[in-house]
């Protein structure tokens, strides 16, 4: 910060609520607190916990960008909160949690449950009857290219922000979502993934899966990996109509 | 694996709202520039009107064939706004949930499809009159018997209306379009979505101004032109048909 220009009063509005504590509603509560140099909103929360409210319930583990647990909706928009600088924003910010998940308290969400939950419900993991759990084996070999490839999708950390930016699953909470679908396509670019397109048609040809996507494109303008997931999801639009006219 | 057949219902339905909101977009853009004829003259109208009355085909005209068109274009506009209606919000809830996070987000194209939504139901009705009156009475198309319906049938601000839902609808609907199915994208497709981002703003605002131009048009028609004798055929000054 330059000596001449005094740093601004960050006024924080966060949505305070325990939904453990029977006689806790949900309210608003603003923090005033000083900026700093290169601040981020990680930087932040720590303040305000350090020396205004110690009680503040948030979620970080790696503080850059890597584990996906500091998501948050920023100004009504879905983020990392340790990937956003303060001096980006205006000096009021309101902070709230992501919406559809658990709410654990405060800013923290249970993402991981929702997760799991998808994870289980498409089976995001290699399908391989033939050569199953043989830890012994050596890989087949891949063409560098396709393993950039689903390199480039499996970066996702599975922070929510696709989800809570998703009109489509505010309305239809049983929709996949762009974190299904894009790992849904990770899988089908796999070699070593053996299920056939008509597998795949069975977890998303519906209207939870592709064909529920209304293409608001949110999670593609949120996500904060710059996943591409609008050419996924058309990518895999296009696979699964080609399944429907095959069979 | 398993051995029930798949169920191909919902790609059926999201292929067909697609294709049938092309077919009615590529229809909107043709429309759009032959009523705009009226600008260029009456002459000019006419013969467009007769074009598509099968004048140039047959020799005489033939108001049955709008007619027919007019039809066709009513079913795929029915089974278009049938298979959209699965994408509204059908209870208070869904709906208060999109308008919270519309609100919350801010987003572009969050917005774009709230547009396409209000659009779309808007249309349900002005367009269902238009194309119905379009069927009925086929041969009231011409430079003098169009301005007739625009001023003294009241039919401006039903136009208006229909005029900016369809052409926001339509050019929003090709834009999302082309992100749903992956239409010619690029390598990078952050690039070729700001691509028809651009070309569906120069498309509503190109199509908007000519249209209310059109419109603009017949009304001046329409308050100029002495109807006291009724609504009589425009004169060409070229074609000369005999049993008219």
């Amino acid at each position: 910060m330059s000596k001449d220009k005094a740093p601004r009063i960050l006024k924080i509005d966060i949505l305070r609520f325990d939904p453990h504590d029977p006689e806790d509603f949900p309210s608003m509560e603003r923090f005033e607190i000083e900026e700093s140099h290169g601040m981020t909103l990680f930087i932040a929360l720590n303040d305000i916990r350090e020396h205004h409210d110690n009680s503040l319930k948030y979620d970080f583990v790696c503080r850059a960008g890597i584990c996906g647990s500091c998501s948050m909706l920023v100004n009504g928009r879905p983020t990392l909160a340790c990937r956003t600088l303060t001096s980006k924003l205006d000096e009021h910010i309101t902070l709230a949690p992501l919406p559809l998940f658990e709410l654990i308290g405060d800013l923290s969400v249970y993402t991981g449950k929702w997760m799991r939950g998808l994870n289980e419900k498409l089976e995001t993991w290699i399908h391989d009857k033939e050569n199953e759990l043989n830890v012994d084996k050596l890989e087949e070999k891949m063409e560098p290219e396709l393993a950039d490839e689903i390199y480039e999708l499996d970066r996702c950390v599975e922070c929510g922000c696709c989800v809570a930016g998703c009109g489509t699953i505010q309305m239809r909470p049983y929709f996949k979502g762009a974190v299904g679908l894009n790992k849904i396509a990770r899988y089908h670019l796999d070699p070593r993934d053996k299920r056939s397109d008509e597998e795949y048609y069975e977890l998303i040809g519906n209207e939870d899966g592709v064909f529920g996507c209304m293409t608001l494109l949110g999670c593609e303008d949120v996500c904060p990996k710059d996943l591409p997931l609008q050419s996924k999801i058309a990518y895999l639009r296009r696979m699964m109509l080609k399944t429907a006219v095959k069979n | 694996m398993k051995q029930e057949k798949l169920d191909k219902t919902p790609a059926r339905l999201d292929f067909t709202q697609s294709i049938t909101g092309l077919i009615l977009a590529i229809f909107i853009m043709g429309h759009i520039l032959f009523e705009a004829s009226i600008l260029i003259s009456k002459e000019m109208m006419y013969k467009v009107t007769i074009m598509f009355e099968g004048y140039y085909f047959f020799g005489e005209t033939y108001p049955g064939i709008i007619s027919f068109l007019a039809g066709f274009i009513f079913v795929i506009f029915i089974v278009h706004a049938g298979i959209a209606l699965r994408k509204f919000p059908d209870n208070y809830r869904q709906h208060m949930a999109m308008k919270r996070h519309t609100l919350g987000m801010k987003h572009e194209d969050t917005y774009l499809w709230i547009i396409q939504l209000s659009t779309g139901f808007l249309m349900f009705f002005i367009g269902s009159v238009h194309l119905y009156m379009m069927i009925a009475e086929p041969s009231d198309i011409g430079p003098y018997a169009s301005s007739y319906r625009v001023v003294h049938e009241m039919l401006a601000p039903l136009y208006f209306l229909l005029l900016i839902s369809v052409i926001t609808h339509a050019f929003i609907g090709l834009y999302r379009l082309a992100l749903k199915w992956g239409f010619m994208e690029g390598k990078n497709t952050k690039v070729s979505r700001a691509r028809y981002k651009l070309l569906m703003r120069v498309f509503i605002v190109v199509y908007i101004l000519v249209g209310l131009a059109s419109l603009a048009k017949y009304i001046s028609i329409g308050l100029e032109h002495d109807y006291s004798a009724g609504v009589k055929k425009y004169e060409s000054q070229t074609i000369k048909m005999e049993n008219h």
